[in-house]
């Protein structure tokens, strides 16, 4: 849900649903790393509520719009994790065991 | 009073007057690790705003081809239950997500619904439930569906154990251990009360789970029967003429919604720990370093006519107590500090799924919250 004005979409809060700190933080980080944004900060009104506010306020670019780039920069970064963890556990497990080396005579 | 030789100040005249593209080194120093002094850890916090360099020339922007060619993964151990990696160049709220994402959000199954018929034991009927429940089952969650409210039990989203002790009049007392949970691959034996015991009847009578065809047909199943993954768990105690008999349903659930639903024993990270030496520290000063640390991250090197240096050998091991910056002038010697962007993560399974995997789930995870906002958006 977006609350924001028509004449300025340059501001406005987004309400997420089902979503804490775990998405919430991540993507105010992401968001305060693109030089379109002047602010971004997130809250959650009530704990027991299970949603987040994130407030966005951009130099001129609608916000809906840069918060959707910043959930793309989100998930090529973890499809990048994923690439690189990958890879990182295959190589370990390629890797010759001290166990399995044979240096009985 | 703080040392300047921790991190070396440069008076403001000394700045160049033109931005080099660069950050001077001692705000270098700020925006990359966290410096343990003696009173508290200080510039814990990470400059993130994009802008927040833009008066020396350099932009703090997230550019994601520099990530790519940054970030880096190195597994440190990796066994059947636990797992060490290093995640070297990302920032602590993507770290903090995956490590939330693997306590709070990946399923797993847990007993959910304990049926008692007898129960004549001392452990109440609902400390035991709870004991159950907290028994960690050795299946992989993605075979199976969450159950709703209005959902039926059924092979899909229901696994159903047996338990049935007993302890004999005159025999030794007894322990009930987790492997006496007894898959029942085709649902629940108990029959449900409103179903009238008729003999004639050619249909099976209605129990507790409506199972469309039995678990261990399944593929997945077939040759790998599920079982609690630690046989030796002692749920219960017997006396003589004491009994158990009970059917435990296991459900999917999440973390977040009770804690036996957590795939991990736990997840976490630290920061790496870098000592500094800020001088050249020799003879007995070194011989004092080296006691100093109940770790031994300090070592020394001979440096000939008999004069000994204090290195640097293992920084990794330093858990940050503080002791070799404590009194005197040690803080103007060594300086301790963490690496804001390097994280030893470390993953300890419960034993549902394997650690490796457990990580690249709670990354998919993340993926498709973001998917979830970009659909609500558009
Ligand atoms: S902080 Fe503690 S563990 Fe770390 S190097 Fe100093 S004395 Fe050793």
């Amino acid at each position: 849900m977006e609350h924001g004005s028509y004449q300025d979409q340059s501001q406005a809060t987004f309400t997420l649903t089902d979503e804490d700190h775990t998405l919430a933080n991540s993507v105010r980080y992401i968001l305060n790393q693109d030089p379109r944004v002047t602010f971004v900060g997130y809250s959650i009104p009530h704990p027991s509520d299970a949603r987040v506010n994130i407030r966005v306020q951009t130099t001129g670019d609608p916000a809906r719009e840069v918060l959707k780039d910043s959930c793309e920069d989100l998930m090529f970064l973890c499809k990048h994790v994923t690439n690189t963890f990958d890879q990182a556990v295959a190589e370990f497990k390629s890797r010759p065991k001290p166990e399995s080396m044979n240096i009985s005579p | 009073m703080v040392s300047e030789k921790k991190s070396e100040k440069i008076p403001v005249w000394d700045l160049p007057d033109i931005p080099k593209g660069e950050l001077p080194p001692h705000i270098q120093l700020q925006r990359t690790r966290v410096s343990c002094t003696f009173d508290a850890p200080t510039h814990t916090e990470n400059v993130l705003y994009s802008g927040a360099y833009a008066a020396m020339g350099v932009d703090n922007s997230l550019r994601l081809p520099e990530f790519r060619n940054n970030f880096k993964v190195e597994v440190v151990s990796l066994s059947e239950d636990d797992m060490e990696f290093d995640m070297i160049g990302i920032d602590a709220s993507i770290a903090n997500a995956f490590r939330r994402i693997l306590i709070a959000e990946l399923p797993t199954m847990a007993i959910e619904k304990v049926f008692i018929a007898n129960n004549t034991s001392v452990v109440q009927d609902e400390v035991l439930a709870h004991r159950l429940g907290l028994v960690p089952l050795k299946v992989d969650p993605r075979h199976f569906n969450y159950m709703s409210e209005k959902d039926e039990p059924n092979e899909k989203n229901t696994i159903v154990f047996k338990l049935h002790a007993r302890c004999e009049k005159g025999g030794p007392r007894i322990k009930v251990k987790s492997n006496e949970l007894k898959w029942l691959p085709n649902g629940s034996e108990f029959k449900l009360s409103t179903e009238k015991s008729n003999p004639d009847s050619t249909s099976k009578p209605k129990t507790y789970t409506s199972f469309g065809c039995s678990q261990d047909s399944m593929p997945e199943f077939a040759n790998n029967p599920i079982a609690s993954k630690h046989g030796d768990i002692i749920l219960a105690k017997l006396g003589p003429k004491q009994e158990i008999e009970l059917e435990a349903h296991a459900v999917k659930g999440m973390g977040k919604t009770h804690a036996k639903w957590s795939p991990v024993a736990t997840a976490w990270y630290r920061m790496l720990p870098e000592i500094v030496l800020l001088e050249e520290i020799v003879d007995e000063k070194a011989e004092e370093l080296v006691k100093k640390c109940p770790v031994n991250v300090f070592d020394i090197e001979d440096i000939g006519k008999g004069r000994k240096r204090a290195t640097v050998a293992n920084p990794r091991s330093c858990t940050l107590c503080r002791e070799c910056i404590r009194g005197d002038d040690w803080e103007k010697l060594v300086a301790v500090r963490r690496v804001k962007d390097h994280f030893i993560f470390t993953i300890e399974s419960t034993g549902a799924l394997p650690p490796e995997v457990l990580f690249t789930e709670a990354v998919k995870i993340l993926e498709d919250k973001c998917e979830r906002v970009i659909s609500e958006l558009s």
